[in-house]
Parts: structure tokens; sequence; C-alpha cells
């Protein structure tokens, strides 16, 4: 019917990946890119209003009262103290909303992984498409918060400017882990689990107090959870105080990352390709 | 091809596929016709490379499906039992976004897409939501959308169950037209008529094993006589008026609500019934079908 025909090109990976990965990440993220110009732009803007209301209530409301508080020996305003959780908060967030919800809907409803698959994408392809948005919607949402908290004063250093690949580098974490976690649920029960962890790391991982008022052993607990990572983390670059513990919070992500990755390969294959 | 060789397919205690083996040659349209359940769709999804199999050796393409996924998908287009289109994406990019997946360049899918919306009769839905179209459409589409990659072979689970008769007889015409410029086709169905309107060559399938082979032709030949006399007489009375017909035409079958005789005559066979007093409510001579194949092989219709 066509003058030519081209054929679909053979998936050139080779060694460990081949059969997983085809190289063909971007047509999985230009898909989730169509489908947001075309009809979801709105709620991505919404998410973005969440840390702005936390920041302008406990914030400029609370450090009325409390005015500054200390990190790394450095009196910080309290405004200032908080607004670096809250962006690590939103750049979590976005992430795991994006990898749950929307993710768990793709699964078991609209059926596009198994749509994906019987394509030559393999499933490598798939989770770090389905990431990357997610991580796309973390870099809005972190950049939209740190345009606010630039306007009010709130970055102490030039290091602030670093925030924001931090800030991806949190939202990838909480990415590649939430979708392999995701594709255990069966029922929108299930999804549930998720707020029941993430409310109480939101509000306990030195977020809107230092640590240090927690016993030794809840302090531990708290420094094994990934936000309070974040947390410390852009709350070094966005003050200046940056101390040599961002190496371990790096690698504690890319460690995150790295698990998450292969564990969500591995259950989109065991999922759709068994 | 394709080739299968002591293909089986174990889920936990249950088995799928048992042990089965067939050979699909370039430009064939091959069928596997068989009742739900009975292993096809599974025999399916393995040999698109999106199922492994437990046992035995099946090549597609020349590639191991089991270590070769992508390259044997990147050949091949896959129209699934439910249509599972995007419904977050319009018409037309359903086949845009899906030519992509196979690393085609975007210029070139869009300029095949819209010969593909031509060759479905979607031209003047392109824009249109996926949810909105009918049941007809949504098969015309995914089939479009199976197109794309330009595949060496189509693989159809079912690809008119559930349409009505009118739409079925559009989306076979697109299947013939495939046919005759070439496309390998490998179809499921549990229809014997569309089995035997588009497949050069079947295989019967029943609890997982091959009970037959050839074209529908000649099984019906080897299977089956020339003509059917379906005789009624209502449910409680058939097994009754069976045995009184005993010895009419070559044999008989019994089914819940109708009598079936086989012979090469079917009027003779009538008068034949007749002859011995009885008075079927109706009666209706016909050519046999794959339907009867079946009945004969298994001794249960297709469709229960």
């Amino acid at each position: 019917m066509s003058e030519l025909l081209l054929e679909a090109p053979a998936p050139a990976v080779r060694g460990p990946l081949r059969g997983i990965y085809a190289g063909n990440t971007r047509s999985v993220v230009a898909r989730g890119l169509r489908v947001i110009a075309r009809n979801n732009w709105l709620i991505v803007v919404t998410g973005f209003f969440e840390p702005v209301f936390y920041l302008l209530s406990m914030g400029i409301g609370l450090g009325a009262l409390i005015g500054g508080v200390e990190f790394y020996g450095t009196e910080v305003p309290y405004a200032a103290y908080i607004a670096p959780a809250l962006m690590a908060v939103s750049a979590m967030n976005g992430a795991v909303y994006d990898s749950t919800m929307n993710v768990f809907f793709k699964m078991n409803y609209a059926k596009l992984y198994q749509q994906m698959l019987s394509t030559s994408l393999g499933p490598l392809d798939v989770a770090l498409g389905e990431i990357l948005l997610a991580l796309f919607r973390g870099l809005l949402y972190a950049s939209g918060f740190m345009l606010v908290t630039t306007l009010m004063g709130l970055n102490l250093a030039w290091t602030a400017v670093l925030a924001i690949p931090a800030a991806l580098v949190i939202a990838f974490a909480f990415a590649s882990f939430g979708m392999a976690i995701t594709s255990y649920m069966k029922t929108f029960q299930h999804l549930d689990y998720v707020w029941v962890v993430m409310m109480p790391m939101f509000l306990l991982s030195a977020t809107f107090f230092p640590i240090e008022v927690y016993p030794q052993g809840v302090q531990w607990v708290i420094q094994a959870l990934p936000l309070w990572h974040g947390v410390d983390m852009i709350r070094q670059l966005t003050t200046g105080l940056v101390q040599p513990s961002i190496l371990l919070h790096l690698t504690y992500f890319a460690v995150m990352i790295l698990v998450g990755l292969v564990f969500t390969t591995a259950r989109l294959r065991a999922l759709f390709l068994r | 091809m394709i080739e299968a060789t002591g293909l089986r397919k174990q889920y936990g205690d249950f088995t799928a596929v048992d042990g089965i083996d067939f050979a699909i040659e370039p430009g064939e349209a091959f069928g596997f016709l068989g009742p739900n359940g009975a292993g096809k769709s599974t025999t399916m999804r393995m040999i698109a490379a999106t199922s492994t199999r437990s046992a035995g050796d099946l090549r597609v393409l020349g590639f191991d499906p089991e270590t070769h996924g992508p390259e044997v998908r990147a050949q091949l287009g896959i129209v699934p039992q439910a249509d599972q289109l995007d419904e977050e994406l319009r018409v037309v990019d359903n086949l845009i976004v899906y030519g992509r997946y196979f690393g085609l360049p975007l210029d070139y899918v869009k300029r095949r897409s819209e010969e593909l919306l031509e060759f479905a009769q979607l031209t003047e839905k392109r824009t249109a939501r996926v949810d909105g179209l009918s049941g007809g459409m949504k098969r015309r589409l995914t089939i479009a959308r199976g197109l794309i990659n330009a595949p060496k072979a189509m693989l159809l689970d079912e690809p008119t169950t559930g349409l009505d008769p009118q739409a079925r007889h559009v989306l076979w015409d697109r299947l013939f037209r495939l046919k005759e410029e070439g496309t390998t086709l490998v179809l499921t169905t549990h229809y014997m008529d569309e089995a035997e309107q588009l497949c050069d060559r079947l295989v019967v399938i029943d609890k997982g094993t091959i009970v037959a082979e050839g074209s529908p032709a000649a099984l019906i030949r080897e299977y089956s006589t020339r003509e059917v006399l379906e005789v009624r007489f209502g449910s409680a009375r058939n097994g009754q008026a069976a045995e009184a017909m005993a010895g009419i035409g070559q044999r008989i079958e019994v089914l819940p609500d109708r009598v079936l005789v086989y012979d090469h005559d079917g009027e003779a066979a009538m008068s034949a019934v007749h002859e011995r007093g009885l008075s079927p409510i109706t009666s209706l001579v016909r050519r046999s079908s794959l339907e009867d194949v079946f009945l004969r092989l298994t001794g249960r219709s297709l469709i229960e």
C-alpha cells in the first residue's frame, strides 16, 4: 500500500542487557509528555502548591514565634530552615505520586505496559522511561518551589542552585523504588499503605525541627530512611553549610536508584513477559 | 518462519499447552482453532515473545523468543484479544506513538500512520478519542497499529470475537487484503466460519494438544461427510429419536438440542428419517463445517 515500507530496526543492545533493553527509552518518555501536553498539565501544576502553602503557614507564621534554628553550628532563620526540607518533600511527593498512582493505573487498567512490551521495547526501556517521567514532574515541582524561595530570600548561598539537581536525584530514587513497589499492588487500597509510610516520614525526617531532639535510637531509625538524607542534603546546599556528609547522602541515593531499577525491571519482566 | 517442537507451557499444576508441534510458512494464513481455554492464546503469547515456554523448542523468524524477545517482537504485528489501545491518546497518536516504540523515525511514522488510517477506514476519526470508537473500529485500529512496523507476520488473537456480523465482514475484508499482499497471518479463533474463510491451513487444538491438522477442506473431507442433516425433536425426545434413526447415514451425533446425521447425501438421509415414521419439528440439510470436524474429534461443540 506504500511505495516504501520501513521495517523496525533490530535493537542493537548486546551483552547482559540484551532482551531487557532496546535503547529506546525516549519513545516511552515522548509518549508520557504527549499525554501530559494533551490532558494532564493542570494536575502537574496543582502539586506545586502544597509545599508553598506549608512554607507560608509554617515558615512565615510559626517562624515569627521561633526565630532561628541552629544548623551545623550556624543560626538559620526558621523559614530558611524548613524551605529546603519542603523542597525535598515536594521532589519526593511528585516522584512517588507518579510512580505509584499513575503507574498503578497504567499497569492494571490502561494495560499500557502490555502494549509497550509487545513492541521491540524491553522492560528496562519501560521502567527507565516511566521513572524519567516521574523525574520530570519532580523537576517541575522543585524548580517552581525554588523560584518561590528565591523570591522570598530563603536561599542563603550560591550553592542553592545545586538544590535542583539534588532534588532530581531524590526524585529518581523515590520513583525507581516506588515503581517496583507498585508492581506488587493489586487493589487501590494497597496504595494507601504508601501514604501510611510517607506521612510520618514527612513529619519526622528533620523537616520542621533538628533531628537532635530525638533520643539516639530514634535518630538512627530516621537516618536510615531516605527522606532524611534528602532533607539534609538540600538544606546543606541552600544554606551554604555544605558538609562532607553530602557524599554519604549521594551514595545512599545512588544505591537506592540502582536497586530500584534492577527491582522494577525484574518485576516488569515477571509480570508481563512470563 | 515459525516453528515449534514439543512446545509446552505449565502454570503451576495446570498445563496450558501440552507439547505441540507446528510449522508456519511465509505468506501463509495459519489458524489455531479450538474452544476457550484450549491453549490458543498461550501459544500466541509464546510466539509473540511475551510469554516464556516451560519446555520444547520454538523458533520465530530465526530467533529464540526467550533470549531475543525485542528482536522477535520488532518483526511481528500483534493484535491482542482485548484491544489494549492507549486511551489517553487520540486515534492517530496511537499509531504514531506505537511506531516510535519500534524505534522508527518520527516523520516516517507520521506518513505511515495516515496510510494505515486509510487502510483501516478510520481517516475521518483520526483525531477522535479512542474510547468513543465502536468495537469494530477499535479492532481495525488495533490491526492498523500492528502493521506500523511492516511486520513479517501478524498475530491475531480472536480477531472478530465480540463484533457484530457486519463489523466482522469489514474486518475479514481487511485481513484478506493483507493476505493478498503476502503478509503471513497467524490467528486463533473459535469460530469455524472464520477459520474456513481466512485460513489456508489450521490446527485443531483441544486441552493443550493438537488433535488434527490440515486445510479446512481437507479436514472436512477427512473427519466429516459432505453434508449434514440436522433434525430437532425437542430436547426430551432427541435421544429416543436418535435410536430410532440408527443406521441412517454414516454416523449420528446427539447434541442436547438436535441430532446430527452425517451423510454424503443429506436429502436422502432426510427421506430415510421420514420413512421410519419420524417427524422432526425442524430439519435442515447443510454442508459440513469445521464445527463438525471439531465435534468428531473431541465429542464437544466449539462454543458451549
